[in-house]
């Protein structure tokens, strides 16, 4: 039976809800085992929050100055270390995610499916591919590790009610000293919910036109409690940082409610918005394609009618 | 001496960003016929960063390599008439995954003595987002994924990564592979002379075979189908309509 080895991401204090997710999965196909693998440079925290998910059946905890940072360098000859005796290898689709599973695969010598958004069973699976134009299902052969990244949007966390063992281990694998962390830089921030987790997102786009301009977004974003998010022609034009970025190559995000105010709606941009639950467009030009996909749209100025929006929502 | 000699920039031959691609009546594969084909836009922008780097005289030559069928000599003559000095299309009429071609990579990094690559991040065909991190984990060297900057100081790199949380900076000693993201730079438009010119460049052909490359199919494809549509929206012709239509589905 399928045995599931789960890569934590996390930023040293905090699980990122990603893995949960990564859980989630696991939990559609039968196992024996899931476990979670925390590396950081003290892990309990995170160890713990992992331990509490529920479905999981293990946390094993590899403490290491090296792991203080998270380097796909450095963790993947642990990883592809801990991987024997698991018949899967899960990460998120996040950056994190894609930027170590390929490298984990690599070293185990093993194909990597990305972006898993189903299974059937354990061994098959479907993965958009074409900027989501199509949906692939391909069979992993059973005779190696399924090396696999798991999109975040299509799965729901695991909730925290279990109560799994961690246990402590050290690796022996050889840590390289040729990549080295410097620093992150944030720059969108401002209190408002995280872009990938948030219920609800406000996002602007070109039509909005200046980084001033989108303070009408950001007024709008908060009478809703929501995070903000952008088109790549809002980032490119340096209206707001790339962290905000929706899409293809931005964040693929499954919210219950997304406005989308002065986006054209690129395909680029659809295949990130593709789960939201209820998705409003906001647009002058009513053949744009994003009323193609919305459930309700609004052919209006966005300069009049956000800030109205905004308005009628707080009285 | 330039602090590197050689940089190597796949190319793969994938749909145009522009075309939206559908997935053929009886599920066989995507319909594909008389589409315009281009360099993934990832890997000009790849290309496009090789050349600043040589333009600023931190490298000697730009080698730019495709892997596929012959009609990808389309693809490296523009990558010549961007500025690349020479070009090798290893050809093969197989679809290859991303571990194969990794590996064939690698075979060509080894062959030329490449210091470093610079690859898309992703190939927007497959959107696979794996072939850079495997070229590096098979040669043992450093990848800075997803660039958005990348600058050279001794036999060293500093590399800007777009990640989830905003901008993160690592330093990687040379050799080493660099993904790109799309910020990363503006691809030059090549200009006619210069593609009169790239006619001449050198473009050498070689096989699988000729890099001992044994190609792998690990994962079976059962089916293509389209996406799940979503169902038709409607139309509300003022704010307090959309407020309306908020509330009865209880989002606000
Ligand atoms: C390889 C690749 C990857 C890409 N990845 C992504 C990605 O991840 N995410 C992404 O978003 N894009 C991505 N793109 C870019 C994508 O193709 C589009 O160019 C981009 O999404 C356009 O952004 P936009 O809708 O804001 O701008 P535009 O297409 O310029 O649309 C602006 C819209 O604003 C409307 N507007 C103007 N003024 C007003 C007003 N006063 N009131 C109301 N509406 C107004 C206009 O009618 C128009 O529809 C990618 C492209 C490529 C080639
Ligand atoms: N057949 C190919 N020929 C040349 N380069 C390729 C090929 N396949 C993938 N690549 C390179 O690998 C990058 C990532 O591709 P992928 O991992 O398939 O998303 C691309 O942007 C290219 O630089």
């Amino acid at each position: 039976m399928a045995r599931v080895l789960i890569v934590a991401e996390h930023d040293g204090r905090t699980l990122n809800a990603s893995t949960a997710k990564c859980v989630s999965c696991a939990r559609t196909f039968e196992t024996s085992a899931i476990d979670i693998a925390v590396l950081a440079g003290d892990g309990a925290a995170v160890a713990a929050q992992a331990a509490a998910l529920a479905g999981v059946t293990g946390v094993i905890q590899v403490d290491h100055p090296a792991n203080e940072s998270a380097l796909a360098a450095v963790a993947a000859p642990q990883i592809s270390e801990l991987a024997g005796g698991y018949t899967h290898v899960f990460g998120p689709s996040t950056t994190f995610g894609k930027d170590l599973m390929p490298r984990v695969a690599a070293l185990l010598g093993v194909g990597q499916l990305s972006d898993i958004m189903s299974a059937e069973g354990a061994w098959r699976f479907r993965r958009p591919f074409y900027a989501g134009n199509a949906i692939l299902t391909v069979e992993a052969p059973q005779d190696r590790p399924v090396v696999a990244t798991v999109r975040t949007a299509s799965y729901q966390a695991a909730e925290p009610m279990g109560d799994a063992p961690i246990s402590e281990r050290a690796v022996d694998a050889e840590l390289p000293s040729h990549t080295r962390f410097v620093e992150i830089r944030s720059d969108s921030g401002g209190g408002r919910p995280d872009l990938q987790t948030a219920s609800r997102v406000v996002s602007g786009g070109r039509g909005v036109g200046s980084k001033e301009n989108f303070a009408i977004i950001y007024r709008l974003a908060d009478a809703l409690g929501a995070a903000v998010g952008a088109s790549r022609a809002a980032v490119d034009s340096g209206f707001v940082g790339n962290d905000m970025q929706v899409g293809q190559t931005g964040k693929i995000i499954a919210p219950q409610l997304y406005i989308a105010v002065g986006i054209s709606g690129a395909i680029q941009h659809l295949t990130g918005i593709k789960d939201a639950g209820v998705i409003v467009a906001i647009n002058t030009d009513a053949e744009a394609p994003l009323f193609e996909v919305a459930d309700i749209g609004l052919v209006a100025d966005l300069f009049t009618a956000v800030p109205e929006l905004t308005e009628a929502l707080g009285s | 001496m330039a602090l590197i000699k050689t940089i190597l920039v796949p190319l793969k031959r994938v749909v145009d960003a522009n075309v939206r691609v559908r997935v053929k009546p009886d599920g066989s594969g995507m319909a594909l016929e008389g589409v315009k084909m281009s360099i993934n836009p990832f890997d000009e922008i790849a290309l496009e960063e090789a050349l600043r780097i040589r333009e600023r005289g931190e490298a000697e030559e730009i080698v730019v390599a495709s892997i596929g069928g012959q009609v990808c000599t389309q693809q490296l003559r523009g990558g010549l008439a961007m500025g690349a000095d020479r070009a090798i299309l290893v050809e093969t009429g197989q679809d290859l995954e991303p571990l194969t071609v990794a590996r064939t990579l690698l075979a060509l990094v080894q062959r030329e003595e490449s210091q470093l690559v610079i690859m898309g991040k992703q190939a927007i065909d497959g959107d696979n987002n794996q072939t850079g991190q495997m070229l590096a984990a098979l040669w043992g060297r450093p990848q800075a994924t997803f660039a958005s900057h990348l600058r050279f100081k001794g036999s060293a790199a500093t590399a800007m990564r777009e990640v989830d949380a905003g901008l993160e900076v690592i330093e990687v000693d040379l050799p080493a592979v660099v993904t790109t993201d799309l910020r990363l730079n503006e691809p030059r438009y090549t200009k006619l002379p210069d593609i009169l010119k790239a006619k001449k460049k050198p473009l050498e052909t070689v096989t699988l075979s000729d890099l001992d490359v044994e190609p792998e199919t690990q994962f079976r494809v059962l089916g293509i189908e389209p996406p799940a549509q979503r169902p038709r929206g409607v139309r509300v012709s003022s704010v307090e309509e959309l407020v309306q239509a908020l509330r009865e589905k209880e989002l606000i």
